[in-house]
């Protein structure tokens, strides 16, 4: 198959991004803007996530605590120390992934299902911690008051984004698209293509002197940093948090995303996010009968296209014909 | 009440809790070691089995059945409701992407989980469910420690139950080729033995055993709600990894040793943190010896 030229491909992501711009202008629902701001929330944290278990291939069960760590991280901040939301955003990526990293210095001692089920493990230590820990997090009721972010705009004063979903919308966009597009470039760099290496065969990978440990520890940091910035986001925009909003089946959700779409692909990830993001919303005509019917697609989805929306081959092919893998291999 | 005594009512609570969590650990640790896969679902069929049971219990003491007639039409009637649907889940769910990479049958379980547990709450509602006390309450008070008769009746029936697995497995036909199914599938189908069979009665029998759990623990602790069942079966999990998973008597005794060490935990430390100890004690297990306690079984495979 033909990999579509350059330009084909940056046309259609720009029809996509002016597509996703004029949305609250053609069709200003507020509800439906909520949903599609979580839905792009998700889409952040399904990029990050696919960086770990899409790209590298580890396993990874939760991925919800790093979203955890980077909104209670700004949520602390600003409540105790008052940063505002443009500062606050920057430690809670760098907590998170420091965490993200932390966390898999353990973890690589194992791997597959073991690695799945040790990182369930650390997200449900971290999500109990935060409802226990009542003189630091405000245990289960959660912090309280957190500042919506504010712009300084010439001419007009300061903007505070609010309650409204309409500037979320866009911090989002922007947001997903920023990182979408280090995604990108991350994938075909050098260290992208070594990522490759080890999920494809992490034996030939670490003879052929990839730095495997590293790699793996670089793209759990990566991957908790992003989770970091969702969570920065979600604390600012819900102005409240509780640990309830980061149990299990966020991790669940967001890797369903990253399979839905195809593992290892961008684009993927993004288009996953966004139909499981919104389903359950459109779904919500069904009422009570929605998250049944969510389960239910999850299996046929898993049956009728084991390999997601836009399968791992195809977006592995086209980076390795630009660049062959030796290339990794021979430095270092 | 000494501390010596404290010592003991606390373990006998730990000993009653194992006995449920190994009934559930069996599952998991049989369908591991068939198909290599963790069924998250598990822990759902468990909690149908609480339910069933709750529902026929209800529906016959309407009736004026007497107690003991409840307690094993219930727990019958749940066996068989959750041995067809861990058939029924394998045949629809599984057994089509057995071939398929392994993470589409993780996420495949984890759907059938979603699945389960809201249907469980559309059909008994959301809020905690009260188990009627059937059992007469009887105890016994032995050197200061309180043993109740639902304590008794859950250690005897748990450990019949792992005595007529453990003879099922290593001394009947079927376990035998349970046991071959787990070490070469292609060989066992070329040899003649119909593997997809066993593999949908490997499913029946962990559910019937999950079943049995449910019905326990509903007895046991009064209260049910739909999603007990996720944190029950991370636990149950968390025992057959502890005793080595895929190694039936490794289940057993691994949801032994889990349910006394949180009976210990909850006595001496706080109730609260708990869980949280639950969870470090897997972590660290599945880092420092993935292969459990009686595990001979190579933890790696990616």
């Amino acid at each position: 198959m033909e990999a579509p030229s350059l330009r084909a491909r940056y046309l259609r992501w720009a029809v996509f991004a002016a597509l996703a711009f004029f949305v609250p202008i053609l069709h200003p629902n507020a509800y439906h803007l909520d949903v599609l701001t979580t839905s792009f929330l998700y889409a952040l944290l399904a990029l990050g996530l696919n960086l770990i278990v899409g790209l590298t291939g580890l396993l990874h069960l939760g991925y919800a605590a790093f979203f955890a760590i980077g909104a209670y991280t700004y949520g602390l901040l600003n409540l105790h120390a008052h940063w505002p939301f443009w500062i606050g955003v920057l430690p809670a990526a760098v907590v998170a992934g420091l965490f993200g990293a932390a966390l898999g210095i353990p973890a690589l001692r194992v791997r597959g299902d073991y690695l799945a089920i040790v990182t369930l493990g650390f997200g449900e230590i971290i999500r109990i911690v935060l409802t226990n820990l009542e003189q630091v997090t405000g245990g289960p009721n959660g912090l309280l008051g957190i500042d919506h972010p504010r712009l300084w705009i010439p001419g007009r004063g300061i903007f505070d984004f609010g309650v409204d979903s309409a500037p979320y919308y866009y911090l989002v966009l922007l947001t997903v698209g920023i990182v979408a597009w280090i995604c990108v470039r991350l994938s075909r760099s050098r260290v992208g293509r070594a990522w490759v290496a080890i999920r494809e065969d992490e034996l030939a990978a670490s003879c052929s002197g990839i730095p495997v440990l590293e790699l793996k520890l670089l793209a759990q940091g990566c991957g908790g940093a992003i989770a970091g910035v969702a969570g920065a986001i979600f604390a600012a925009k819900q102005g409240t948090i509780t640990p309830d909003s980061f149990d299990f089946i966020l991790s669940v959700m967001v890797l369903a995303m990253v399979v839905l779409g195809g593992l290892g692909s961008i684009r993927g990830a993004i288009v996953g996010a966004i139909l499981l993001g919104s389903l359950p919303e459109f779904l919500r005509g069904f009422d009570q009968y929605r998250m049944l019917i969510f389960g239910i697609s999850m299996i046929v989805i898993m049956r009728l296209r084991p390999r997601g929306l836009f399968g791992a081959a195809q977006h592995a092919k086209p980076a390795c014909k630009k660049a062959p893998l030796k290339h990794a291999s021979a430095a270092t | 009440m000494t501390p010596l005594q404290v010592f003991l009512q606390q373990l006998a609570n730990g000993f009653t809790l194992g006995s449920i969590y190994a009934l559930i650990a069996l599952g998991y640790t049989m369908v591991y070691g068939v198909i290599q896969l963790i069924n998250f679902a598990h822990g759902e069929v468990f909690m149908v089995g609480a339910y069933v049971t709750l529902a026929l219990i209800l529906a016959l003491a309407a009736l004026g059945a007497p107690w003991w007639l409840l307690l094993l039409a219930g727990c019958a009637g749940a066996m068989i409701a959750c041995g067809l649907l861990g058939g029924v889940v394998e045949r629809l769910a599984y057994r089509p992407i057995r071939q398929a990479p392994r993470l589409n049958a993780l996420i495949t379980a984890i759907g059938i989980s979603f699945f389960l547990q809201n249907a469980l709450m559309l059909i008994f509602g959301a809020t905690d469910r009260q188990f009627p006390a059937v059992m007469p309450f009887i105890r016994w008070n032995i050197g200061g420690v309180t043993i109740t008769l639902m304590q008794l009746v859950v250690w005897i029936s748990g450990a019949v139950l792992m005595g007529a697995l453990q003879v099922l497995v290593m001394s009947t036909k079927l376990g035998k080729a349970m046991r071959a199914t787990a070490q070469d599938r292609t060989a066992c189908a070329l040899l003649g033995i119909p593997v997809d069979r066993i593999i949908a009665l490997t499913f029946v029998i962990g559910s019937m055993l999950a079943a049995v759990g449910g019905t326990l623990f509903g007895l046991n602790y009064g209260t049910i709600n739909f999603h007990d069942g996720y944190l029950t079966g991370m636990k149950a999990f968390t025992a057959a990894v502890l005793g080595g998973i895929g190694n039936i008597p490794g289940a057993m005794v691994g949801g032994l040793v889990l349910g006394l060490l949180e009976g210990l935990g909850a006595g001496y430390l706080s109730s609260q943190w708990k869980n949280v100890f639950t969870f470090l004690i897997l972590v660290a297990l599945l880092l420092f010896k993935p292969t459990g306690l009686l595990g001979e079984r190579v933890a790696e495979r990616a």
